[in-house]
């Protein structure tokens, strides 16, 4: 069997370590949206993410036994990252999360609190009221938040394992809005910056990676792909691309062409 | 004096009758639900699952069975 690519470049990176958890992956996927879930699980596996997000709901008890996501993904396959999606309070936030954590797979948790319904931006005071709740109990809370500053250092100081800025709204696919904030935050804070929702292609995502964030969170750019396998292959490359290219340090840009070739040594 | 066989819960949102006497295990067979598949949360209390075969479903309880779908 041939070796991965994430394992390939092992060589030149860092696992990406999470609430004292390795990743040699440094994409995170979502499960939700895909047309079929034997399409979400090729993606996934295409991908090569370890760790994926899944959501809490009721059980419909008039629907069909199957619609569990673990009856079609394997959690000893992944590493399960349950959301607080659709809260809207803290105190929402913090049922669901003590939920997730009661099914027994591991104490983190992606916190979610909506602030507005047409923009899905976060409540950044609902979520830091839920952060400390939650880190007090025990939770290795990794948080979505606004390409705000302020609000990132907050939530570390509040004990989260992970800070998750977005990169532009939840599946708007617009790409990294703000790629200054980004940095800024990445620069200022101890804990793993990963950007969470808004990337739309690799391309997106090779230039999230490339502002030297740990890593990306994406659902709908591969759910709503028209091919979310071969989606999949390319955000897994642009990921590592843009950390690679992050890593090796870019060259300056110049406004002015400056010759590859030498300017010596030509014939008369 | 008999009691009705039947006791009613809110369950999931929805009213619904119950047989009298089940523990929350049983109920959960009743519904063809794995336990270790689902988080029950009984009247706001999330129930650890080793509770299951121990504590029964009242009248006018209202129980939450969730578990873990699709989502980013």
């Amino acid at each position: 069997m041939s070796e991965s690519i994430i394992e390939k470049a092992r060589a030149f990176d860092e696992p990406l370590v999470i609430g004292g958890v390795d990743f040699a992956s440094r994409l995170i996927v979502g499960t939700g949206k895909y047309a079929t879930n034997e399409i979400m699980v090729n993606a996934i596996r295409a991908s090569e993410a370890e760790m994926v997000t899944v959501a809490v709901r009721r059980v419909d008890l008039d629907r069909t036994k199957e619609e569990g996501i673990l009856h079609h993904l394997d959690p000893d396959e992944f590493f399960l990252l349950a959301n607080t999606a659709g809260c809207y309070t803290a105190e929402d936030a913090i049922r669901y999360a003590r939920l997730a954590r009661a099914a027994g797979f591991n104490e983190f948790i992606k916190l979610e609190v909506i602030g507005d319904e047409r923009t899905l931006l976060p409540d950044v005071h609902a979520t830091l009221e839920a952060a400390r709740v939650l880190s007090a109990e025990g939770f290795k809370v990794m948080a979505y938040t606004n390409d705000d500053l302020i609000t990132a250092l907050r939530l570390e100081d509040a004990g989260c394992v992970a800070v998750m800025p977005l990169a532009s709204p939840i599946g708007s696919g617009l790409g990294v809005v703000n790629p200054y904030f980004i940095r800024e935050i990445k620069s200022r804070l101890e804990v793993p910056v990963i950007v969470d929702a808004g990337v739309g292609t690799a391309s997106d995502a090779c230039v999230t990676m490339e502002q030297g964030v740990d890593g990306v969170l994406m659902n709908t750019a591969l759910a709503a792909a028209d091919d979310p396998v071969r989606m999949a292959h390319a955000m897994k490359h642009a990921i590592l691309a843009g950390r690679l290219a992050y890593l090796a340090g870019r060259m300056p840009a110049r406004e002015i062409a400056v010759p590859s070739s030498p300017t010596t040594g030509m014939l008369d | 004096m008999t009691q009705p066989n039947t006791i009613h819960v809110h369950l999931n949102g929805k009213p619904r009758e119950v047989a009298r006497g089940l523990t929350v295990d049983r109920l959960l067979e009743s519904l063809e639900l794995h336990p270790g598949m689902v988080v029950v949360e009984l009247n706001r209390e999330i129930l650890a699952r080793d509770a299951y075969g121990s504590v029964d479903v009242s009248d006018g309880d209202t129980i939450e069975l969730v578990h873990f779908v699709g989502g980013g």
